[in-house]
């Protein structure tokens, strides 16, 4: 866990003051709702269909169990009772009154936490590997730089006003469990051949109604020169970035229309000016933040208790430690994924018993800590493997132990028309529905790997361009129908999805997407995954089959 | 326009000419195009001169010109439109303008604190909340992380 610092502390107990006093002005009439929104906004708080909602960051999705509780008692005490966790790893809350947000910010940072940017045209809550620091694949520690550019970027005095909101992830594995393909700017952690940390520095990805994959600026941009180098990027793209359509804003589109050879010299030319005022992370400081995450006393020559019997003896246990337990760097460690996806569930809701409850087996088993998924799920990233089986029974019974992670039922969903204001359909009774239907044949076939996202609009915010199977809610002469594309990953390598043909209606969509998973399984090769299956056969035999009666 | 510079309203001696008009007496500030199209005869003037950049304006071209200018104007066309910062920032960072450097537009309180740090140091603004709030807008952040135009010590500046 990060410890804040004096000053870090410091900031977000002023921030709470300026909004307390911005809230008081407006509910005053002092200020205009227009003048007020970009304040509220970059305070993490929209004002959507029925109530104001407030999105609160989780640094790179690293949670305590102290900030754990602190989430689950501001859902008790000013929602109603449950928090939904995101694709950028945050938790937002539905229905907050605007009188309460100041004093819910309060709350928050009196445990380190606060909603700086999480919404609003800046640099947003810089979202990283759920795995750091646990997983034996990593370059360096994804969370020590992530924490580094967050700090950058709050109350950026340059950046604050940008053309439009602008992501930042960070990997600090090959693997890339951040997806950084698909952001405005992705990181990844690499070595040089002097064995230097370093980053690869991709720009210009996104979803959204432009999809695009990131494309690379910098093959190696040297730890010292990361934030200048950023800075660079950033006022290149203040300065030039569409502002005349919003549509037309993100970087990507710049990137697109500039092309990256052209970008890439105006970066290293703005990089060259602006040098010797660019800030810095030292040596020193990068030493500081590193000694500022406290990671678990490691216990060594931890047996396995009684874990091979369960395997063997429970079926259910198997499944769930085959599923949803991952391995850990550190011997007699694993790390542990939750699943907020029960079957026929609202994927990413969680009760405010159910964030005490995990909150409570972090202590118990996993040293505290907790992790949250840009796919919105939980991790426990330090778990001893003798305590995968007591801790197995506990996630059960708070309705945590589903086996599904990565599968067909591990559906993600955008909030929809059931609370966005944007949303052209809803996304949450298509995936509980999916997840049902899914459940069954999965459970009867094993479908494998399989990545199902759903948004409510073109704005993406439930990925499903990266979807193994993606369904995008359009709405058609005031019902609601659902584009299926196939194909999408955010794995590295990512590939936009493809759209197979027209939309089906919300009473269809259920039955064309058991249609798409009957056809892999018809198809399949050994071993073959839904997504090599379809690199393989493209889209002909899907589509025969989905509009063969239509 | 009153114009704001400390927090207090102060004399503007500058008088903005619109092209084509006829040049007063006493310091004046043009339309950048003016610059460029009568640049000799604005300088046989021999009086303090100024310039008014759109925020779409690059500033890089201008180094040479800098030593002619007491004050540069840079916009706000809307509040949300943050074009102007990094123009000041090249201005005072990359070109080391050491004049004033006038913010016009739609200027918000909550604004104050950022349009100074990147090396604003002049405001002009017919919103009276501007003055009523300049006290509290002057340091609602006691610390700052990145280094900007405004010579704070910031976390993250070179010298740490």
């Amino acid at each position: 866990m990060y410890n804040y610092s004096e000053v870090d502390q410091r900031l977000v107990d002023e921030r709470v003051q300026q909004f307390r006093g911005q809230v008081d002005r407006r509910l005053a009439g002092e200020i205009a709702e227009d003048e007020f929104k970009p304040l509220r906004l970059q305070n993490g708080l929209y004002l959507q269909l029925h109530a104001y909602m407030l999105r609160v960051a989780v640094p790179y999705g690293t949670l305590s169990s102290l900030q754990m509780r602190k989430l689950a008692h501001i859902a008790r005490r000013y929602d109603r009772g449950f928090g939904h966790f995101t694709t950028r790893q945050n938790i937002q809350y539905n229905w907050i009154k605007l009188e309460d947000a100041p004093d819910i910010l309060a709350e928050l940072a009196s445990v380190q936490m606060h909603a700086f940017q999480t919404s609003g045209n800046c640099i947003r809550n810089i979202t990283a590997d759920h795995y750091a620091a646990a997983s034996a694949d990593e370059v360096d520690d994804a969370r020590v730089w992530s924490e580094i550019v967050r700090q950058w970027s709050t109350l950026h005095p340059e950046f604050s006003f940008l053309p439009r909101k602008f992501k930042i992830a960070v990997s600090g594995s090959p693997a890339d469990r951040a997806a950084v393909e698909v952001h405005d700017i992705g990181l990844k952690l690499i070595r040089n051949a002097a064995g230097e940390v370093g980053f690869t520095v991709l720009v210009g990805g996104g979803l959204g109604r432009t999809p695009i994959i990131g494309k690379v600026v910098s093959e190696f941009v040297t730890a010292d020169k990361l934030l200048g180098y950023l800075e660079a990027i950033l006022r290149v793209y203040n300065e030039a970035g569409r502002r005349d359509n919003i549509y037309k804003a993100r970087i990507k589109i710049l990137v697109q229309e500039m092309g990256i050879e052209t970008f890439r010299a105006a970066v290293d030319a703005e990089w060259e000016r602006s040098r010797d005022h660019a800030p810095v992370a030292t040596p020193e400081f990068i030493a500081e933040i590193r000694n500022r995450f406290t990671d678990p006393d490691f216990e060594t020559n931890l047996d396995d208790g009684d874990l091979l019997e369960t395997l063997r003896y429970s079926p259910a246990f198997a499944a769930w430690f085959q599923g949803n337990v991952a391995e850990h760097r550190q011997k007699g460690y694993a790390i542990v994924n939750i699943s907020l996806k029960p079957i026929g569930g609202i994927p990413g809701d969680a009760t405010a018993e159910q964030i005490d409850g995990v909150a409570d087996l972090a202590d118990r088993h996993g040293h505290g800590e907790i992790r949250v998924t840009h796919t919105q799920n939980l991790v426990l990233p330090h778990v001893r493997r003798r305590d995968l089986p007591k801790l197995w029974r506990a996630l059960d019974m708070l309705g945590l132990a589903t086996d599904n992670v990565g599968r067909a039922t591990d559906i993600i969903a955008c909030p929809g028309l059931d609370y966005c204001s944007l949303a052209n359909a809803r996304s949450i009774p298509v995936a509980q529905r999916l997840s049902e239907r899914l459940a069954v044949l999965d459970k009867e076939f094993d479908l494998g790997p399989l990545e199902i996202k759903v948004s409510g609009c073109i704005n993406a915010c439930g990925h499903h361009h990266v979807g193994h199977i993606g369904l995008l809610g359009v709405d058609k002469n005031g019902e609601e129908f659902y584009q299926i594309t196939l194909g999408g990953s955010d794995a590295p390598g990512s590939t936009i999805g493809t759209i197979l043909g027209p939309a089906f209606s919300s009473a269809r969509v259920d039955e064309a997407v058991e249609t798409i998973a009957r056809t892999y399984l018809e198809l399949r090769q050994p071993n073959e995954s839904f997504l090599a299956a379809w690199r393989r056969l493209g889209a002909t035999p899907f589509k025969e089959r989905l509009y063969a009666t239509a | 326009m009153p114009l704001l510079k400390g927090g207090r309203p102060v004399n503007d001696s500058w008088q903005r000419v619109a092209d084509g008009d006829q040049l007063p007496e006493g310091g004046i500030i043009v339309s950048l195009e003016r610059w460029q199209s009568e640049r000799e005869t604005l300088l046989a003037r021999g009086q303090p001169l100024g310039v008014a950049l759109p925020n779409t304006a690059d500033v890089a071209p201008l180094q040479s010109d800098l030593v002619h200018f007491g004050v540069i104007v840079l916009h706000l066309p809307k509040f949300t439109d943050g074009r102007a910062y990094s123009q000041a920032r090249r201005l005072r960072d990359q070109l080391g303008f050491a004049g004033e450097l006038r913010v016009t537009g739609q200027i918000l309180p909550d604004q104050i604190f950022f349009l100074q740090r990147v090396g604003f140091d002049a405001f002009e603004t017919d919103d009276p909340r501007v003055v009523a709030r300049w006290a509290e807008t002057q340091a609602p952040f006691s610390a700052v992380y990145q280094p900007a135009a405004d010579g704070r010590r910031a976390i993250l500046s070179p010298s740490g």
